[in-house]
């Protein structure tokens, strides 16, 4: 299982509380967490990704093992501790204003 | 007796403020989604529980949220707002052409018979309709398409379609206004447009009496004449008898004729009113002090309403979404300000009283008259 952290306005749009387990078919990629995390709360559509491109919202972060990876490719295989489920995926809202 | 919900969305979160018909004693609701932008809620016409609301943010972009019991509960429905076809282009601030860009929705116009059907006005100015309650919207597109699109220009506060009337003698017509572009009419339910902005004077863009980029801030209608429109323009109060044919000017006295709502009593066609605010470069009232103006002839004749309003010192703004009615009688009229007070008159405006002072920004202020 993948252990997703989500911002605060996210989790409670989705319903949740705390770290979000999700099981991913196929090879561990950002974009299969993505699709995973949006299959299983289809209210965070368009949420995360723009729902026109799939790219990542500008004023969204992800993070995973203290490493900023925003802006690795949707399809490079996630950090081995994330993928083990050792780690989380952090998705953070950019901090942003003065 | 009758009960009053007034919906309020503001800068962080949405609000619903209750009483009774005597307009009294006030209960303050939410905030519903708390720090998202709640550009606008509004009620069906035919199921009061039915209630859609526009919730946004810069982080998270657009949701729409329905409730079928008049905001206790809420669910997020469909947030896929796709132009049809290519979008093309429009005009960006410098006059080149700027792919369409879905930015928010800013109104939401529940259908005036069918509690599922929901028309949205968005940024960049398109307009969408769902027929399921929500969870899909469909572009109208032959608004964008008519011919005058690629010549549209935003406004400071972006592109957007703002105004969403529904005719209510004739289902097939509906207006829409949109800044900067001007006022649009459909006659056949959406599928063809075409502008309805002759005797619209802007002498700030380079043609002032152009078929389009007039900067419409608001249009009104009493439902029992909707051939009568009343409009707020970035500057001029204008009046159209003939369904947006031709406008004329109905400034008259006002101390200055800028300003953003635009409303109409609920049953007194001929009765209307503003909030003026100083210029297009100070957005707030003329001299710090907050006053309503009413007509009660249609325009050119205007009463300032001053009473218990702030008359020093006061420099909010009121937004162009942020005024509404109610249906008992006396008319209550409401409206919302940038400072987070939202004031209610129970007597048609003769005196006002603040509900709450001290919301964030308010964007939207709509109104249900409950049995």
């Amino acid at each position: 299982m993948i252990h997703v952290v989500l911002p605060a306005h996210l989790r409670t749009l989705a319903g949740v509380n705390g770290t979000v387990a999700l099981e991913i078919k196929g090879p561990p990629t950002q974009r299969a967490l993505l699709n995973a995390i949006e299959d299983a709360y289809p209210m965070l559509c368009g949420t995360i990704r723009e729902r026109s491109t799939q790219q990542r919202r500008a004023f969204v972060r992800f993070f995973a093992c203290g490493q900023d990876v925003s802006h690795e490719s949707q399809d490079d295989p996630l950090p081995e501790a994330v993928a083990e489920g050792r780690e989380p995926f952090l998705i953070i809202g950019a901090i942003a204003g003065g | 007796m009758s009960t009053i919900r007034v919906l309020v969305g503001t800068r962080k979160g949405g609000f619903i403020l209750t009483s009774d018909g005597k307009r009294a004693r006030w209960s303050v609701d939410g905030p519903h989604f708390g720090g998202w932008e709640i550009y606008h809620m509004k009620g069906s016409p035919v199921d009061p529980g039915r209630l859609y609301a526009s919730q946004c943010s810069g982080w998270f972009g657009q949701l729409i949220q329905r409730s079928n019991d008049g905001g206790r509960s809420w669910e997020p429905v469909g947030n896929a707002f796709a132009y049809d076809g290519i979008p093309g282009t429009h005009q960006w601030y410098d006059g080149k052409p700027h792919p369409w860009e879905f930015k928010r929705v800013w109104h939401l116009e529940p259908s005036l018979t069918d509690p599922d059907a929901v028309y949205a006005g968005v940024e960049d100015a398109a307009l969408f309709r769902s027929t399921d309650g929500g969870r899909e919207w469909q572009e109208l597109s032959g608004l964008r398409s008519h011919g005058s699109g690629p010549r549209w220009q935003p406004g400071a506060g972006g592109m957007c379609l703002h105004t969403i009337l529904l005719d209510p003698v004739s289902p097939g017509r509906i207006f829409v206004a949109i800044s900067a572009a001007g006022a649009f009419r459909t006659d056949d339910g959406g599928t063809t447009w075409r502008p309805i902005n002759r005797g619209l004077r802007s002498e700030y863009i380079p043609d002032p009496a152009a078929e389009v980029g007039h900067c419409v801030h608001r249009i009104a209608m009493h439902p029992s004449r909707p051939q009568v429109l009343f409009m707020q323009k970035h500057w001029d109060v204008m009046r159209s008898d003939d369904a947006g044919e031709s406008w004329r000017e109905v400034s008259g006295n006002l101390p200055s004729d800028f300003g953003f709502p635009i409303e109409v009593h609920a049953h007194e066609p001929e009765t209307i009113y503003v909030v003026p605010i100083k210029s297009d470069s100070e957005h707030y009232p003329p001299d710090g002090k907050l006053r309503v103006y009413r007509s009660r002839v249609g325009g050119n004749e205007w009463e300032a309403l001053t009473e218990g309003l702030p008359q020093r010192d006061c420099f909010v703004n009121v937004l162009r979404d942020a005024m509404a009615v109610d249906s008992l009688d006396p008319c209550g009229v409401y409206f919302g300000t940038t400072g987070g007070q939202v004031y209610a008159s129970a007597d048609g405006g003769n005196a006002w009283s603040p509900i709450v002072r001290d919301l964030p920004a308010v964007l939207s202020v709509e109104v249900q008259t409950l049995p």
